[in-house]
């Protein structure tokens, strides 16, 4: 029983970061149609952010809440800044040219990030010292890190801030109605590039946070392809939970988290990723549109 | 229409027969091979960068060291050695264009590297196909050399390390339950977890738990929490430094009090900076200790610390510096710069005193060497046991 609850725990932790990523991808696609394939990058990037100021300001010398909390800010920021150059520079060029155009260009900016990071960082793996002492108490028989209850504090912190982002605020509005009718929200005077640049922004952030945190408090090596597989994932995530809808993303980021853990932890350990992989099918044969997504008839 | 697709297939064909034919041409110039004079070029293909970037740099230090020496005594009948190397990113794919280049490029005599055996496995095939003889200075999986006639290394093979650990664990530790963590993704970490199972099993031991990981995973709590509940004594980790500290952290996170045993896949200085203290008193097989009290090591170390700043040299900076030695004592053998010649002589390499061992390459191109296990304290690698093979 200790066991499938300490899995249960495993699961939603680490779900809860690829429901980080899940948020990004989701949002992009619902304004713009666009699967941001660069976007497990910018996950990369808030590691390597995080690398460099730490191990810049010699912040692992004096572990302390402040400079968890500063790390953890300076790595969203540029995250953002990183989101909406991108989509200044790459997309919005193309936005009126056929989606594949859009796809195809989403691909060549993950590749470029990601070998341009070999290039700027290097190849060789990274670790980031500690900058908040992570202790593990027993509780009742089950271990969990303070670095695991952090993550997943901040993540559902940062899950209720963007509800409250998305449902009560006038860019949370012009959010939505982009991505109900772009051209209606445009004649309605929504100045629809400045939301756009606002979903970058935003989802970039997210990713970014999820990359430093897991990087600070799993002690994992840092590379440029990094955010390679957790982007895939967290993709696959957003795809089942429906894309494009926000709590989708976040249902299926733990889920998926849950499934991994759980596989991971049995006897079919080698086809973890196999197994999340067909869920994925399964989920898709069932409900074409996602468990929370609606299910479009697209006239042929 | 058909009949434009069928001129365009002879077109192509026709152009696809020339450039076979350039390319088949291509070894006969080989500046290196032809030439009796000159410098004689030889290949290094490592990792430099990447995932595993300090068994590069450590073990071309080891064949930097070698080379040096042999070019300050006025090189091999004459002729200087020059290296040529490449970096292959610690990707199997960039090894393959590595080699590719070395031979058809720089026209090499002969080829030293890899250490990780999943790229010497991905490069073997073209050194053979060039009849160009490779030297892996420590890829321990016993298909590397099974790849052709042309393909040595240096090393004991996983066969004998896996059964080594399996010894030590039943025998020295006493431990009965051990629970395996492979890395799916590489050859070296599968072959060597199944030697150790086979040989811990025949001692009368019992693996509790068997769970895979693949390279770059961020998470391993898992696998791990299903492994503390198989209450195992120790926990065999055959993969490279750069998982096995994050592994051991979140092990301890979990409350896994048990000590890591590993292969020579964890010799790396980053191995600590990874683990911080959480592989203190675990245990891994590796070719050679610097603590060996063998005139011939401590001379060796003595010369590594002056030329790279008091580096203390790890055994793939042996490793390299003894494939580097093999190396030259054949081209100086065969007496001439033939690839097929020097493949020859190494074939005949029979006790040669290298630092890692005396060396003699058997039947099959392996070498058969004992192996010493040694112990992590702090952030030093000491030397508990040499086990014979």
């Amino acid at each position: 029983m200790e066991v499938y609850l300490q899995q249960l725990i495993n699961g939603v932790q680490y779900g809860s970061i690829y429901a980080l990523i899940a948020v990004g991808y989701t949002m992009v696609y619902g304004v713009l149609r666009l699967i941001n394939f660069a976007h497990g990058d910018i996950y990369m990037l808030g590691a390597f952010v995080a690398y460099y100021v730490v191990t810049g300001l010699a912040l692992h010398q004096h572990p302390s809440v402040g400079n968890f909390l500063f790390v953890l800010i300076v790595s969203m920021a540029v995250c953002a800044l990183a989101g909406v150059l991108i989509e200044r520079l790459a997309y919005r060029p193309i936005r009126n040219a056929p989606r594949l155009t859009a796809l195809i260009t989403a691909i060549g900016v993950s590749l470029l990030l990601e070998n341009g990071g070999i290039v700027v960082f290097g190849a060789d793996p990274k670790y980031i010292p500690t900058v908040l002492q992570s202790s593990v108490a027993p509780r009742g028989g089950l271990y969990i890190s303070e670095g695991q209850v952090i993550m997943l504090a901040a993540s559902v912190l940062f899950m209720l801030i963007l509800r409250f982002i998305v449902m009560s605020t006038r860019f949370g509005r012009a959010v939505r109605a982009i991505s109900y009718d772009i051209d209606a929200a445009r004649l309605m005077g929504i100045d629809v590039d400045r939301a756009i640049t606002l979903t970058f922004a935003l989802g970039s952030a997210l990713a970014g946070a999820a990359g430093m945190m897991v990087a600070t408090f799993t002690s994992v090596k840092i590379t440029p392809l990094f955010g390679l597989l957790p982007g895939v994932k967290a993709f696959v995530a957003a795809v089942l939970g429906g894309i494009g809808n926000i709590p989708g993303a976040v249902l299926g980021g733990i889920l998926m988290g849950i499934i991994e853990a759980f596989v991971g932890g049995s006897a079919l350990t080698t086809y973890r990723d196999a197994i999340a992989f067909m869920i994925l099918i399964i989920v898709l044969l069932l409900r074409p549109g996602g468990i929370l997504g609606k299910a479009v008839v697209e006239k042929v | 229409m058909v009949r434009i697709c069928a001129k365009s297939v002879l077109w192509l064909s026709v152009v696809t027969g020339i450039v076979f034919a350039l390319g088949g041409c291509k070894p006969a110039s080989r500046p290196g091979a032809s030439n009796s004079s000159g410098d004689i070029p030889v290949g290094v293909y490592l990792s430099f960068t990447g995932s595993t970037a300090t068994f590069g740099e450590s073990t071309f230090k080891g064949i930097q060291l070698a080379t040096e020496e042999i070019n300050a005594q006025g090189g091999i009948n004459g002729r200087k050695i020059a290296l040529h190397k490449e970096d292959d990113r610690s990707d199997a794919q960039e090894a393959r264009s590595a080699v590719t280049k070395l031979i058809q490029r720089d026209g090499v005599v002969a080829v030293l590297g890899e250490v990780a055996s999943s790229r010497s496995l991905a490069a073997a095939p073209i050194c053979q196909e060039n009849k160009i003889p490779m030297i892996s200075p420590s890829s321990t999986n016993p298909q590397v050399t099974q790849v052709g006639d042309y393909i040595f290394r240096v090393c004991f093979i996983d066969p004998f390390q896996g059964a080594v650990m399996a010894k030590f664990a039943a025998e020295t530790l006493k431990v009965k339950r051990v629970a395996v963590l492979t890395d799916v993704k590489n050859d070296y970490s599968v072959g060597l977890a199944k030697y150790f199972k086979e040989t811990f099993t025949k001692l009368g031991g019992q693996i509790v738990a068997e769970k895979s990981y693949s390279e770059g995973d961020p998470d391993f709590r898992a696998q791990l929490t299903a492994i503390k509940a198989a209450n195992p004594e120790a926990i065999f980790v055959p993969g490279y430094y750069s998982e096995v500290g994050t592994i051991a952290r979140q092990a301890r996170e979990l409350g896994i009090r048990v000590p890591f045993l590993g292969g020579d896949g964890w010799d790396s200085p980053k191995l600590v900076e990874g683990a911080g203290n959480a592989l203190e008193g675990s245990y891994f097989s590796n070719h050679y200790s610097h603590e060996s009290t063998d005139p011939a090591v401590q001379r060796f170390v003595a010369k590594f610390k002056q030329r790279f700043n008091g580096e203390v040299p790890d055994a793939l900076a042996a490793l390299g510096y003894d494939a580097a030695n093999i190396l030259f004592d054949a081209i100086r053998r065969a007496g001439s710069t033939d690839p097929t010649k020097i493949r020859d002589a190494l074939a005949q390499t029979k006790d040669f005193p290298g630092v890692t061992g005396r060396i003699t390459i058997d039947a099959d191109r392996n070498a058969v060497k004992p192996a010493v296990i040694l112990q992590i304290r702090g952030k030093e690698f000491k030397y508990v046991q040499t086990i014979q093979p």
